[in-house]
């Protein structure tokens, strides 16, 4: 037989990699979510440095200064705030905050939930059930409640609120991947892998991760906006984020007093939290669609190549 | 044929094989015996246990009681890992090729995958060149290796799924109703393939069906089974032509290819 002259390539991660990106760019509106994200991560790792001094720097003659006016320059082009500290440059220093925090914490929360939740869901018996009570009772204590018992105690910094914002949102993690372990371990590739002589450690990372894996990145990119919120209603509270610390949300708290007088102190910021859950939502859309090779044949024209090359 | 049959090593000996799903009895004290080189083909309606047994025997499903001995060695007796290693020997294929391949997995990976688990086998460099020579033996071109699933017909997929079953040189190969998820022109290719690497490549099979006609074309022993017994095993030509049991009869008859070709026969004689 000819086999010895047969040779074949495997195929490479590389080139799927490419063909997603060649799709990204092919879908204008996941495009343009990807890019204002790309957009807000730089602005906020290279500009908040920068700005940092000059975000903090108040100017009671310019309370409530208008925006719209290149008078005194960029950084008061979205006006300034009741201190008359500039709006621009709190939003671009706010942001790191906002996105080192609701990211870290998704992060977190997503990691560990997941990991837990197919285990949890695979195995079963008694981790499973223990699991899933102690999941129930972090369900039932609100998680604002939560979070400001353990902050008022503890001291409140960056790395507590992360890590309590963590705990509050691993049940949703925990209970979707958990849900869908269930309905995948029942399916007969699973137990095909089993004839094949997996373990239960091979199964779970193989063959149930890479399906349960879109569906929580999905609700990942949903809870950064929550998160963010979350975070603001803590600072809010006064045992989030402390001065000079400052993220969106703290902008937003902080606004809301002047409302009335001064609607861009808390529009901005808001402004900011919703054009960046819009674009996660959308972006997180995306990825779960063309991560299904069924749904990416019907949107990408990659499809049609490989049609082609079908005898 | 007995004799010959007799001569020949036991590859599978189940003995008095039980399953309980609660109240229901799913196999009742099953006995049987498979010897090196031989199809045997496992009949019987649906609901009757075909299915249940194969997966018992692969321990997929844990047995109420009974051995399963695999040349010699009591499956049932095996620790976890001993199970796995065994493992390489019994291979299934699965009745229905659209739920049976990972949907996010390659041609390439799938038949690469058992490798995975059992590494002695193929060194990783080998993965290329063996894949490409078991797509060849499966009748599939070169360039389905970087296809999903998805991409294929149902015929297509099951020959995938038979040759990630051969990337291990199964000693003994359980067929679950290999083809019934297929269409019918599908159906026959399939088959002709099968039996062309048994031929080649010999192993030992289990065959489960419902196909009767089928089962008489391929198979050296026939099982009838009814309500998770056998209700009656031998040769299959023996079954076929005098069927001793009131319900293999019944099967016969109610098969639309055999039915009348049985009956014609017998007005011959």
């Amino acid at each position: 037989m000819a086999t010895q002259s047969l040779t074949l390539t495997p195929p490479r991660r590389r080139i799927a990699a490419d063909s997603r990106l060649g799709l990204l760019l092919r879908s204008p509106v996941a495009l343009l979510s990807a890019l204002v994200l790309v957009f807000l991560l730089l602005v906020a790792v290279i500009g908040a440095p920068l700005l940092q001094d000059l975000a903090n720097t108040q100017n009671l003659r310019l309370r409530f200064f208008h925006p719209f006016s290149l008078e005194r320059g960029w950084a008061y082009v979205l006006g300034a705030d009741a201190l008359g500290r500039p709006m621009l440059a709190q939003l671009i220093v706010g942001a790191r905050t906002s996105f080192l925090v609701a990211g870290a914490t998704v992060a977190l929360a997503a990691t560990i939930g997941t990991t837990l939740g197919m285990v949890s869901g695979y195995i079963g018996g008694v981790m499973d059930a223990a699991l899933m009570r102690i999941s129930d009772i972090i369900v039932t204590v609100p998680s604002l409640l939560l979070a400001l018992s353990v902050l008022f105690v503890l001291e409140p910094s960056i790395v507590n609120l992360i890590l309590v914002l963590a705990v509050a949102r691993l049940p949703i993690y925990l209970r979707v991947s958990r849900a869908q372990t269930l309905e995948i371990r029942e399916r007969v590739f699973v137990e095909a892998s089993r004839a094949l002589g997996k373990g239960a450690g091979s199964i779970i990372w193989r063959d149930i991760r890479p399906l349960v894996v879109p569906t929580v990145m999905t609700v990942a990119m949903l809870e950064i906006a929550s998160v963010m919120l979350a975070a603001a209603g803590l600072s809010f509270l006064g045992v989030g984020l402390q001065r000079p610390d400052v993220d969106w949300g703290t902008i937003v708290s902080e606004g809301r007093e002047y409302l009335t007088r001064a609607w861009w102190a808390t529009v901005f910021p808001g402004l900011a939290i919703l054009i960046t859950a819009l674009a996660a939502n959308l972006l997180s859309n995306w990825m779960r669609a063309s991560g299904d090779p069924l749904q990416a044949a019907v949107m990408g024209a990659t499809a049609s190549r490989e049609e082609a090359a079908r005898p | 044929m007995a004799a010959d049959t007799m001569a020949r090593t036991s590859v599978l000996k189940v003995e008095k094989l039980t399953k309980h799903f609660g109240q229901v009895t799913a196999l009742d004290a099953i006995d049987f015996e498979v010897a090196e080189g031989e199809i045997l083909a496992v009949v019987g309606e649906s609901g009757s246990g075909k299915s249940t047994l194969a997966r018992t025997i692969l321990r997929l499903l844990d047995a109420s009681s009974g051995r399963i001995l695999y040349r010699g060695k009591d499956l049932l007796g095996l620790s976890a890992g001993g199970m796995r290693a065994t493992r390489r020997h019994i291979q299934m294929i699965f009745q229905d090729p659209y739920a049976s391949l990972h949907p996010r997995r390659t041609v390439f990976e799938l038949v690469s995958e058992p490798w995975r688990v059992h590494a002695s086998v193929a060194p990783r460099r080998e993965w290329p060149h063996r894949v490409a020579a078991l797509l060849e033996q499966v009748g599939l071109p070169q360039s389905y290796a970087s296809l999903y699933p998805a991409r294929l017909s149902g015929g297509e997929r099951q020959r995938v799924a038979i040759a990630r079953a051969l990337a291990l040189r199964p000693d003994l190969l359980i067929l679950d109703e290999p083809v019934s998820a297929l269409d019918v022109s599908i159906q026959a290719q399939v088959i002709k393939l099968l039996m062309t690497l048994q031929q080649e490549i010999g192993f030992t099979s289990i065959f489960i069906s419902h196909d009767l006609a089928l089962v008489r074309l391929i198979a050296d022993k026939v099982i009838v089974m009814n309500r998770g017994r056998i209700v009656e095993q031998g040769p299959t030509q023996a079954i076929f032509d005098y069927p001793r049991d009131d319900y293999t009869r019944l099967l016969l008859a109610s098969s639309p290819e055999l039915g009348e070709e049985t009956t014609a026969e017998k007005q011959e004689a």
